[in-house]
Formats: C-alpha cells, sequence, structure tokens
C-alpha cells in the first residue's frame, strides 16, 4: 500500500511538476547562476565573474533609492489595503443601504487591465485640466498641483493607485470569511453587552487572523509585482522618485541590455520575497486560529 | 439606558453608509470617468457637462484602430486553455499532496509555492529562450505555458482537499473506486467553490497580462486584447482619452459583466472555498 | 488534335502554370518586418497598406509586417528575439539605437548591399541631417523613415489677447520669456490658468532640452558615440534657462511636465506656447479650438534642433534572399510617391528633398504651409544624443535634468554627476 501510494503520488505530481521546473525553477536556477557571469556582448561571450555583479549592485545609488521606494511603497499599500480590505468588507456584509452597488465599485479596479487604468489617473493627476486640480481649483480655489511631477509627491501618487487596484480584491476574502462567521456569536455579543468596538477587536479580528494572513502575503507580493501603471504614469521618474525594484530589473534587462545584472538585482528580489514572506507567515502563525 | 442604546447604532449606521458611499464613489471613480469619456466627444474630455451630446465613434475608432474581433477571441481562447490546463494539474498535484505519502513531499511542497514568489513575470529572458527551443514561438499555448503549473492553485485546492473527511474516501474505495474515480465522484464535486474562487482570479490575472504576451507574441492570430489597448499608449500624438476609455470598457466589459452577474456566486464560492 | 483534346491540353497547360504559380509562391522569400507605432493608430494601417501594396507589386516576395508597440517595446523585441535566435529580417527602429545594434551584432551597413551607381545615389539621397543618426566608422546601418524634428506651436488667439502680434513668433530665447510673460493669465486669486511656454519634460526631456543646447551652440556627444560633454559650461547654461522659465521668470509650470498631456493643454489653452514633436502636427490641426501657428524652435546663438524618430536597419541573420529583397524593400518604401503618402498620413518629415518636389506633397504643403517648418528647420538640425550603451547613458542624463528641473540639485552639480557617469560608462569604448 505504502508503495503504491509512492507511485501514484509521483504519478499525480509529475505534470504539474514538469512544468514548474521547466518554467519556474530552471529558469530561476539559470538567473542566480547568469548573476556570477558578466553580460554577453554581441560576439563576447559571457565570463564567469564571481561577486563582482554583487560589487556593483553595492556601489549603484540608484539601486538604494530603488530599494528604499519599494521599502516605502511596501509600508504604502500593505497595511492600508488590508485594513481598508477589512472595512470594505465589514461594510458590505451589514445591513447598510446601497451595499450591492457599493461591492461593484470596490470590485471593479480588479477587473481592469492596470495598462489602460493608469491613463485614467494620469488624467486625474494632470496638473490644470486634470481632475484632481479641477475639484481643487473649483471648489477650494487652490492653485495647480503637479502631483506626478514632484520627488516629493510622485510615490504617494503611485501607492495610491496601487490601493485603490488591489484593496476590492482583497475585500473578497474578507467578505467570504465574514459571511463564514456564525451570527451567534454575534448575538452572543450583543446579549453580553459588548460594544461593536469589543466585538471587532476581541472577536472578530482574531477569526479573521487566517484571511488576513492570506491577504497579506498576497499583498506583500503585490507590493514588488504591481508596477504596470509606473510605465504608463511617471516612467520611474522624476529622477527614479517613482521607480520600483521589477520596474528597475525591467530597465536594467530590457532598456539596457545588462542580463548579467538583471540577474543580480533579481536574485535581491527574491531573496527579499523570501525572507518577508516566510517571516510573515511564522509571525501570524502563532496568532492565526483555526476553527 | 434604552433610549441611548438605540439612539447611537442609528447615528453609527447614518456615519458608516456616508462613510461607505464615499468610499465607494471615490473608488468608482476611475470607472465612471472612462464611462464619461468613452461616450463623449474628445472636447468633452475634461468638461463634465451635463448637456454634452452623446457619440458611439470613440468606439467606432478604437474598434478600428486594432482587430479587436480577433485579440477577443484570442483571449478568451487563451483564458479557456490556462484555465483548464490548471485544473486538471493543479487537481492531480494538490491531490497528491492532500492525500499520498511518499518521500519528499514537504520538499517539493515548498518549491511549488515557491512559484508564489517568483513569477514568471521576472524570468522573461529565460522563459523565451525555452519556448524558442520548443519552436512554439507566437502561439497561444506559449502565452500560456509559464503559468499553467500555478502554486497558488495547488495550494488553495490542497487547502480544500485535506479538509475533506477521510470517510468519504474509504467509502469510495470500499466500492471500488480507483484514484481517479476517487477525485472525480468525491474530490472535485465538493471543491467546486474552490474552482470557481480560483477561476475568477486566473482569469482576472490572464485577462489583463500584458507584457508577456507583448514579447512572445507577433501576430493578430495570437495577440491578446491587452496587446491591443497598447497601441493608444503611444505618447508623441498626446493621449487620446476618449478613445483609450472606450477601448478599455470594450475589453474589460466582458468580465466586469461577469462579475456584475455572478457576484453572490463568487463570494460564496470563496466563503466556501475556506480561505480564512 | 480534337476540341475536347485542344481544351484538354490548354487546361493542363493552365494547370501546370497555376502549379509552377502557387510553387514559386511557396518558395517565396519571407520577410519579418517591426515596426513601432508612436502617432496614434491610423499609422498602423498606412504600413499595412504600403507592405500589401508591395508585395502586390512584387509577388515573390511575403512581408509580415509586425506591430511592435512604442520605439522602447520594438526595440525590445527586436534584441529580445535576436538573443533568442530568431530576429525579424528588417525593422523600424529609433535611429539612436544604432550604436546598440551594432554592439549587439545584430545589425549589417546598407552599403554591402549596394550594387549598382542607383543604389549608390540613393543612399545618399536622404537629408544629411537624418544621415547624423544613421551612420558611422564610414557606414551606414539605417536609413531615415519616420523622422521629425520639434518645433513650436503658438496660439494666435491668445497672442491677440495678449497683445502681441499673432503672426510672429518669439525668434529668441529672450523674445520666448517677455512673449511669455505677457501671455500668462492669472485668475483672482492669483493661480495661473495660462502659462506663457510648455516645454514637456517627462519620460525622456533630454530630445527637447537638446533643442536648447543646439541653440546655445554645443553639441552633447560626439560622432563615434563614445565621449560626452555634459558638463560644459554652455549646457549648464542650457539648464539654467530651462530652469529659470519656471523658477525665475514664472512663464512655464514648475516640476517635470508630462508629454502625453501636452496637446490637449494647448487645446484648452493652458498654454499659449508649446514645443513638441512635428508629428503632432495633423492631431493639433485637427482639434485646436483655434487659430495656431507653427515655427522653428527660437534661436540663441543660432538656430538649433535634435532630429528624432526611427529608421529602417535590415539584421544580419537572414539569408541573401532576405536581405536583397529587405534591401528591395526599404528602396520602394523611401521612393517619392510612397514617402509622401507616408508623411501626409503621420505628420512625419519626409526624409528626401525630392519628395517634397512630387505633386501630391507640393498640393499638401500649399494647403497647410505648416509641414514645411520642419523640413526648413533641418538645415539648422544635429544629430540625437546617441552613444554606445545609448539607453543608459541617456537615462541618467534624463535623471540628470529631472533633477535640476525638480530643483533638487542644481543644474551645474546634476549634469557635473552625469557626466561622470557617462564617462564611467563610455570609458570602456574608446
Amino acid at each position: 500500500m505504502h508503495r503504491r501510494e509512492w507511485v501514484y503520488g509521483w504519478l499525480f505530481l509529475t505534470p504539474a511538476l514538469v512544468f514548474l521546473f521547466a518554467f519556474t525553477h530552471y529558469p530561476a536556477f539559470n538567473t542566480i547562476l547568469g548573476s556570477f557571469f558578466s553580460t554577453p556582448r554581441g560576439r563576447k561571450p559571457a565570463e564567469f565573474i564571481g561577486l563582482e555583479n554583487y560589487r556593483d549592485l553595492v556601489a549603484d545609488e540608484v539601486f538604494w533609492k530603488v530599494l528604499t521606494n519599494n521599502f516605502w511603497f511596501a509600508l504604502g499599500t500593505i497595511p492600508i489595503s488590508v485594513a481598508l480590505a477589512l472595512l470594505m468588507a465589514l461594510w458590505v456584509n451589514g445591513r447598510l443601504r446601497g451595499t450591492t452597488l457599493s461591492r461593484v465599485a470596490f470590485f471593479a479596479p480588479t477587473v481592469l487591465p492596470l495598462i489602460a487604468v493608469a491613463n485614467i489617473w494620469l488624467f486625474f493627476y494632470t496638473p490644470g485640466f486634470g481632475l484632481i486640480d479641477q475639484l481643487r481649483s473649483g471648489i477650494f480655489g487652490l492653485p495647480a498641483i503637479n502631483l506626478l511631477g514632484n520627488p516629493d509627491t510622485v510615490l504617494g501618487a503611485v501607492i495610491v493607485v496601487a490601493i485603490w487596484k488591489e484593496a476590492g480584491f482583497f475585500m473578497i476574502f474578507y467578505l467570504a470569511a465574514l459571511q463564514s462567521i456564525p451570527p451567534v456569536l454575534r448575538e452572543a455579543a450583543e446579549i453580553e453587552g459588548a460594544s461593536s468596538f469589543y466585538y471587532l477587536r476581541r472577536v472578530l479580528f482574531p477569526l479573521l487572523m487566517p484571511t488576513t494572513l492570506f491577504v497579506s502575503i498576497n499583498a506583500v507580493i503585490n507590493s514588488f509585482r504591481l508596477v504596470d501603471h509606473i510605465f504608463v504614469m511617471t516612467d520611474g521618474g522624476p529622477d527614479n522618485a517613482s521607480s520600483l525594484l521589477l520596474f528597475y530589473i525591467y530597465e536594467v534587462a530590457f532598456k539596457y541590455w545588462q542580463t548579467g545584472y538583471a540577474a543580480t538585482l533579481t536574485v535581491v528580489m527574491l531573496v527579499l520575497l523570501s525572507i518577508l514572506a516566510i517571516g510573515q507567515f511564522f509571525l501570524f502563525d502563532r496568532k492565526v486560529h483555526y476553527q | 439606558m434604552n433610549l441611548t442604546r438605540r439612539r447611537v447604532p442609528e447615528f453609527g449606521v447614518m456615519l458608516n453608509s456616508v462613510a461607505m458611499w464615499t468610499l465607494a464613489t471615490l473608488w468608482a471613480l476611475p470607472l465612471l470617468y472612462a464611462i464619461w469619456t468613452a461616450f463623449h466627444p474628445a472636447a468633452y474630455e475634461t468638461r463634465f457637462v451635463i448637456t454634452a451630446p452623446l457619440t458611439l465613434d470613440n468606439f467606432v475608432k478604437a474598434w478600428n484602430a486594432a482587430p479587436f474581433a480577433r485579440y477577443f477571441l484570442n483571449t478568451f481562447m487563451l483564458v479557456t486553455m490556462i484555465l483548464a490546463s490548471q485544473f486538471i494539474l493543479c487537481t492531480l498535484a494538490a491531490f497528491a499532496f492532500a492525500r499520498f505519502r511518499f518521500p519528499g513531499r514537504s520538499i517539493l511542497f515548498s518549491l511549488v509555492l515557491l512559484q508564489l514568489l517568483v513569477m514568471p513575470d521576472i524570468l522573461i529572458v529565460e522563459n523565451y529562450k525555452t519556448i524558442r527551443a520548443l519552436g512554439l514561438v507566437d502561439t497561444i499555448v506559449a502565452i500560456g505555458l509559464p503559468y499553467i503549473a500555478s502554486g497558488f492553485g495547488i495550494f488553495l485546492l490542497r487547502q480544500t482537499f485535506m479538509s475533506i473527511p477521510r470517510e468519504l474516501d474509504d467509502a469510495a474505495r470500499i466500492e471500488g473506486c480507483s484514484f481517479i474515480g476517487l477525485l472525480w465522484r468525491v474530490y472535485i464535486p465538493l471543491a467546486r467553490p474552490t474552482y470557481l474562487a480560483y477561476g475568477l482570479v486566473s482569469v482576472s490575472h490572464h485577462w489583463n497580462n500584458f507584457l508577456w504576451p507583448l514579447i512572445i507574441t507577433n501576430s493578430v492570430e495570437t495577440r491578446p486584447v491587452t496587446v491591443g489597448l497598447s497601441v493608444f499608449s503611444a505618447v508623441d500624438a498626446g493621449i487620446e482619452w476618449s478613445v483609450i476609455n472606450a477601448a478599455t470598457l470594450m475589453t474589460s466589459g466582458p468580465l466586469l459583466l461577469g462579475f456584475l452577474l455572478f457576484q453572490r456566486q463568487f463570494v460564496q464560492s470563496f466563503m466556501r472555498a475556506g480561505i480564512r | 488534335m480534337t476540341c475536347f483534346g485542344k481544351r484538354f491540353a490548354m487546361a493542363a497547360a493552365a494547370a501546370t502554370v497555376i502549379t509552377i504559380g502557387t510553387a514559386s509562391s511557396a518558395l517565396a522569400v519571407e520577410l519579418e518586418f517591426y515596426f513601432p507605432v508612436a502617432v496614434g493608430g491610423a499609422a498602423a494601417d498606412t504600413i499595412e497598406a504600403l507592405t500589401e501594396q508591395y508585395m502586390a507589386e512584387n509577388p515573390e516576395v511575403e512581408i509580415d509586417a509586425v506591430y511592435a508597440g512604442s520605439y522602447q517595446e520594438t526595440v525590445t523585441k527586436a534584441l529580445t528575439a535576436a538573443r533568442g535566435g530568431k530576429p525579424p529580417q528588417l525593422s523600424v527602429i529609433l535611429s539612436v539605437d544604432m550604436f546598440t545594434l551594432i554592439d549587439e551584432d545584430v545589425i549589417m551597413p546598407f552599403d554591402d548591399l549596394v550594387e549598382t551607381d542607383e543604389d549608390q545615389a540613393w543612399l545618399e539621397s536622404f537629408y544629411p541631417a537624418f544621415m547624423e543618426n544613421s551612420q558611422t566608422g564610414g557606414k551606414t546601418y539605417g536609413i531615415p523613415f519616420q523622422r521629425s524634428t520639434p518645433v513650436l506651436y503658438w496660439n494666435k488667439d491668445a497672442f491677440a489677447e495678449a497683445g502681441l502680434d499673432p503672426e510672429t513668433p518669439p525668434a529668441t530665447w529672450e523674445e520666448m520669456i517677455e512673449m511669455g510673460k505677457k501671455l500668462v493669465v492669472k485668475d483672482d486669486q492669483g493661480n495661473v490658468q495660462r502659462w506663457g511656454v510648455r516645454i514637456p519634460s517627462s519620460g525622456f526631456p533630454y530630445w527637447l532640452f537638446q533643442g536648447l543646447t543646439t541653440q546655445n551652440d554645443v553639441i552633447l556627444a560626439n560622432s563615434d558615440g563614445n565621449e560626452t560633454s555634459f558638463d560644459d559650461p554652455k549646457v549648464i547654461e542650457s539648464l539654467q534657462y530651462l530652469v529659470d522659465l519656471s523658477q525665475k521668470h514664472e512663464v512655464m509650470a514648475p516640476g517635470i511636465i508630462e508629454w502625453g498631456a501636452t496637446p490637449k493643454a494647448f487645446f484648452e489653452g493652458q498654454t499659449a506656447m508649446m514645443w513638441t514633436s512635428t508629428g503632432n502636427l495633423t492631431n493639433v490641426r485637427d482639434n485646436a479650438p483655434f487659430d495656431f501657428g507653427v515655427g522653428m524652435l527660437p534661436a540663441n546663438v543660432r538656430r538649433g534642433a535634435p532630429t528624432g524618430g526611427g529608421n529602417f536597419f535590415i539584421f544580419n541573420d537572414a539569408d541573401d534572399e532576405q536581405k536583397a529583397a529587405a534591401f528591395d524593400f526599404v528602396q520602394w518604401i523611401t521612393e517619392p510617391e510612397q514617402s509622401a503618402t507616408w508623411t501626409i498620413a503621420t505628420g512625419y518629415v519626409a526624409p528626401r528633398p525630392d519628395t517634397w518636389e512630387t505633386t501630391t506633397m507640393q498640393a499638401y504643403t500649399s494647403d497647410f504651409p505648416a509641414a514645411l517648418v520642419a523640413r526648413d528647420q533641418l538645415e539648422h538640425a544635429v544629430a540625437e544624443l546617441s552613444t554606445h550603451e545609448n539607453q543608459r547613458v541617456t537615462t541618467l542624463f534624463n535623471d540628470a535634468l529631472a533633477a535640476a528641473i525638480t530643483g533638487t540639485k542644481s543644474p551645474a552639480d546634476a549634469l557635473a554627476e552625469a557626466q561622470q557617469k557617462a564617462d564611467a560608462i563610455l570609458e570602456d569604448y574608446r
């Protein structure tokens, strides 16, 4: 029986493993390997240069800028989008009016392609006749503001777009979790005279921990992945103020064709992602209550 | 005591309602703007006058700018192919992880989880070489290949399968079911919500995927709709918001409509998929 | 021969001819041709129509015209394909990517395909300004196709309102400031409603900035593409002028100015003058709700502008038949008639003098003289900034410009740093 399980296990697993290896692990391995080689140019092949790429990385001020940006981007998008998702789910799940429409409104960004939506946001942020400025000058009489063209505000502007894109998607997970919580708990809390806040903090929140964990990990991955809008809105500028790690990797790999250095950057990103994701997992694991 | 009890919830309800509506309006603004500009001529891109003339010209222009009919077909075929392959591969793999014991199980599972982090988007040049070696450049199949073994899918399905009581297994085995039969008759039907939930995520992601399809496809017969949209991203002549928004509505229309019609099912399926 | 027999013979002959006909098209030379589109969707149709026309006239050649996205996407796609072992035979790519394409060893010089005197004459029939980005080491690697220069557009109604002569654009840097100041319109709260001039600086500020440096009589990089002069005092001066336009004279909006929104800003009356590509000509003509003028960019020490746009490149990983066919196609599509069709459909500058002499072009320009401005500016035009590892060098230059425009660094500091970094990269190529 044991032997048969063995065989079956491997058999069932093989198709998926073949594709995984071919398109994830093998190229990833090649990339890590490639980070120790120089970039091939025309007829000159790649040469083994050991840690030189990594030394270049440490000396590259654009890399550090990009890393800092990504850190702020993660700090900006993760907690806010998760919190907003929970808030949206709580609202939509309740007995307020207009929840159906609200739910559609919150979820709509998920189905819109980021490359097209980025143009809409570009319009919103355009100084002068953009929507934000129209509201500012029309209602408040304020002068035009150039949010995308100012290195101090551009990252914030980009963060807003990312939050807008992902919060609704996370909301669905929270909504599902909320709807599977037995209403008995709520009733019991009311009978005991507990306030809504108490209920939220002491009952709901812990019960939602698994969802929060799941959503947070997704948010972490997204904070590295959501760069499409940067291509359209700011191209990483001004002066790399809105450039993120994945965007920089694209530039290095596909604009500068420095495949060796790009591999190095990719390795850094993989390491970061692994640490963050695994770290989160362990952090939350202790707090998670499984039913 | 009773009076205060009754007043506070009402005020709270109003506050929450207003807050929700405000946020929902803010959230819907980009879509509303897209609808406004798509149906009005370019001169009204920045002017929000109620009496502005309506027009379908933008849609005509957008439709003619690229062979969208073919692109839609390609996208539909692509998404269906990916979904079907993912279901098959991930079901088999998840079942293996959930029910079989074999050496290397944990290690392999971590390798699978790794795929969540190591996205095909980063490995574009390497993957292009692989596809080329297989002789599949510029095919719809090639767009989907890096994605069909989905770590996320395996993870989700494994969770679901693990929560199915073993008694059902034994009952079916007693009846003489093979493993495949067991899968087909017991596990898959019980995991339907998960499939639905995962399907939504997958379709949404691949409908909107842009850069990899752009690199791997060359011809009209294989390009998906997002690549078609990129025609409007050209910046030299200035952005034509009315046309690009008409194109956006056209391309995400089906998805949006799908969600509108099936929202309840989707939410319920997420709930029953037990993602907690 | 009986009637039947004759008919049979004829049918057999016809069948043979058809078979040979299809057989020869099965032996047709196949070309893959990547092209970018940077001026709106209709240009793609024009390319496809022209390609169809060529194939109709040359049935033994099959060209698969592949729309490859923007300039950036096209060069990425072409190089990815080359690295993957399956490059196109022919592509229109930004002229300034020439050095990169040579370094990657993917393109071949056109001189190698020149056989007759006619070919040679054709090779030499393009405007010298456009050839500057197409030649190096004495050979021609690119043939100009969709080329442009920036020009100055101005709002005649706004000029009249401000008390300026609507037919006279600023001709010098000082005039641009003076006129700009008169054109600025503020509302009651002191917020600016209309700026005097708009020089976009998002994405690739170096292009329009090159207008300023040329006007200040300084060149940014040498023709071998291995040395830059970013920290030349005249370059610093030009950058200071640009920065002063918003910070000191307040005739231009502060911060980075978006390219994509520029024509719209012009139509909305948010700016009275704008610097942008001549490729926008048709767009402005169709959409400006006022009378507008098009003129050369103002001079400082001299008139000046960079050229821009894409060239044809032939890839060397193709067999001789394909190369010959590609060569023929490029020659055909740059002939006056086809070039005129392309120019009128898009607003790019026809790259050969004889195209402007055709009746089609004469009719077009007499109806729309603004189209001549870019051509006339060619005598003052210089090569667009292009070096080895072009994307890297250009990007760090763009970053320096952005830093100065947003006030994060002073022009002198930003440019000095840029020069240092560029030197570090280009050392290897000297």
